[in-house]
């Protein structure tokens, strides 16, 4: 079972390598991928480099293009096929059929990655992708349970890759609006939920933190109270008279205690979210997932360091929070 | 231009949709889309009883859709999509990449609905070889995308837009109805029934915002392309799709019908048109 690591920049991606991602995945600085934000991702110098680096110890570097480019812009992203592909990248991680019918032409020895943000949670789904456009792996969404999970990896499609930890989408990628309704912009074509220029964080008196999206309310915060980043999913609101965070509350997906169950089914690879995270993040969630996968590849049953790692991942999610979200049933 | 009635996106007593639609059979629409879109688990009316009610508002001479769930998880839920795949009469709205691969495995024509984002002319040409026939255009999608897809020199198939109701934002794994009443999904009691209009959620300033829908978020306001009637026509939609609420469609029927037949678009009334523009989906554009 192979650890997938994010990273946004050079060090990050530095750090995933050195404390034992398996692959990497990265993107180029501009909207052809879902974490699209200012100051963040890939030259193709830096990335060149990258992939060196990893090279050299055996790595791999995948190169996300998942957005969904528009008619004009078509040209742009499958420019960026074959530049992931001309700089040496392992596999493109792609969801616009266009981008994907190009890329399996022009490339066809670049294996392809379906992303999360394709929505692809069945075996009929995956079926299409595979005889279309001969995708090599699927990353599932965030919707479906373990047993879900077990049954597509022994129906055999396509190897699966799941996300194990990090910021937790609620809905169904690819197919989430929430940000474009509020903002005009929106994770589907600009790469970006919820974007920061939108945020505007004011002070009551008596210290109240209000946090406002394009002029649209998200969530109110006492002095003392932790505040998170404002997307729409995770903000307070009223129903039915009760104020509480109606859609999720700040909390990140955290699989360490599937892990096992996620390897005996037969997962491929294991996800862990955040390109926009900094490399101490990157490097710290590496060095314990690396450990995990280890020590259940060598059969131990050595349980003493399961609390630190709990401890360590818990203190880089949103909220200080963890759940295993979809993955059980009772997040549903 | 044609008007039709999309598909029910909430949860009514099994009496309350067949009276519902015996009304719209009544009504100046031209295509009817039918079938639940939202949640498997909501059984008022059966996969059969669907199909039932498209072969008899067939009668009325209209075009019928069936239309088909945006999100699948279950394997039965697969199996009730190959019952409306080969219903062997009626068209389907695929709503999700599962739906296209069964009709296209069978080589049957589809209706492409919001949810399959497609987004540039070479996705749409590949899904055209799937046999897509007509295209529902994504929520977000408005005139610059439409441009886009014109400047491509694609053929391209038959263009509806969601022209009135709350639109669908979002799906999730989660119920949001169930979470809101403090109850597991696995055990939600069908309590969605209880809010024919969905369940309103309000930013912390009181002001509607949201709503929730079993597994599906919506807007709160309505959106309402009416006012766009002359460059709706300009850019080449050929339908315009009404989404269904409790109360008050047969009005909004009445409104679009007079609309297209007088070549008078209405005048605006406050509803959100932002995503046509290009702008927040929640804006009301007044002077585009």
């Amino acid at each position: 079972m192979q650890l997938v690591c994010p990273a946004g920049n050079p060090p990050a991606l530095k750090a995933a390598i050195d404390l034992g991602a398996d692959a990497v995945y990265v993107g180029f600085r501009d909207q052809t991928n879902a974490r699209a934000f200012p100051g963040l991702n890939f030259t193709e110098a830096d990335l060149l480099s990258g992939i060196a680096y990893a090279h050299a110890r055996s790595r791999k570097i995948y190169v996300a293009l998942n957005t969904y480019p528009g008619a004009a812009d078509l040209g742009a992203w499958q420019a960026a096929v074959d530049r992931a592909a001309a700089l040496g990248a392992d596999a493109v991680i792609c969801a616009d059929m266009g981008v994907l019918d190009y890329a399996a032409r022009r490339h066809p020895a670049l294996p392809r990655h379906l992303s999360v943000q394709a929505s692809a949670t069945t075996h009929a789904a995956l079926r299409y992708y595979r005889e279309r456009f001969g995708i090599a792996r699927a990353v599932l969404p965030r919707v479906l349970s373990i047993q879900q999970v077990e049954r597509l990896c022994v129906q055999g499609i396509v190897p699966i890759e799941v996300f194990a930890f990090g910021s937790l989408c609620i809905m169904v990628e690819g197919r989430c609006q929430l940000s474009s309704y509020v903002t005009g912009a929106s994770p589907n074509r600009h790469g970006v939920c919820s974007p920061a220029k939108f945020v505007r964080w004011e002070e009551e008196p008596g210290g109240v933190r209000r946090v406002s999206l394009n002029g649209r309310l998200i969530d109110r915060f006492a002095p003392d109270e932790p505040a998170g980043y404002p997307t729409v999913c995770k903000g307070r609101y009223a129903v039915g008279g009760e104020t509480f965070h109606a859609l999720e509350e700040p909390t990140s997906l955290n699989t360490l205690a599937l892990l096992p169950r996620l390897q005996a089914a037969g997962v491929v690879a294991l996800k862990i979210e955040g390109r926009q995270r900094g490399q101490a993040y990157v490097a710290s969630v590496t060095k314990v997932w690396r450990q995990a996968i280890d020590r259940l590849r060598t059969g131990s049953q050595d349980k003493s360091q399961d609390a630190a790692w709990q401890r360590e991942l818990q203190r880089h999610a949103e909220g200080h929070q963890t759940t295993l979200g979809p993955y059980h049933r009772s997040w549903h | 231009m044609r008007l039709t009635l999309g598909p029910l996106q909430y949860f009514w007593p099994r009496e309350q949709v067949l009276a519902f639609y015996r009304a719209a059979a009544g009504w100046p629409l031209d295509v009817f889309y039918v079938g639940e879109t939202v949640c498997s688990k909501r059984r008022e009316l059966r996969t059969r009883d669907w199909i039932a009610l498209a072969g008899e508002l067939a009668g009325s001479g209209r075009e019928i859709v069936l239309s088909t769930l945006a999100l699948f998880e279950a394997e039965s839920e697969l199996t009730s999509l190959t019952r409306l795949v080969e219903n062997g009469r009626f068209r389907i709205e695929a709503n999700d990449m599962s739906a296209v691969q069964l009709l296209r495995e069978r080589g049957l024509p589809f209706i492409g609905g919001p949810t399959l984002n497609v987004y540039n002319h070479a996705t749409l040409r590949l899904l055209r070889e799937d046999g897509l026939q007509r295209l529902v255009l994504g929520v977000e999608q408005g005139r610059a995308l439409l441009g886009e897809f014109r400047a491509s020199g694609e053929r391209l198939p038959e263009l509806e837009i969601a022209a009135w109701g709350r639109l669908p934002l979002a799906y999730s794994a989660r119920c949001f109805t169930a979470r809101a009443l403090d109850l597991a999904k696995d055990d939600c009691g069908f309590r969605c029934r209880e809010y024919p209009d969905g369940l309103a959620l309000a930013s912390r300033d009181g002001l509607p915002f949201l709503t929730v829908n079993g597994i599906q978020v919506q807007t709160s306001g309505r959106c309402d392309l009416g006012p766009e009637l002359d460059e709706l026509r300009k850019a080449g939609i050929d339908l315009l799709r009404l989404y269904p609420q409790a109360e008050g469609m047969m009005d909004v029927v009445a409104r679009f019908r007079d609309a297209i037949d007088s070549g008078i678009p209405p005048a605006r009334a406050g509803g959100e048109n932002g995503y046509w523009y290009g702008a927040a989906g929640m804006r009301c554009v007044t002077q585009p």
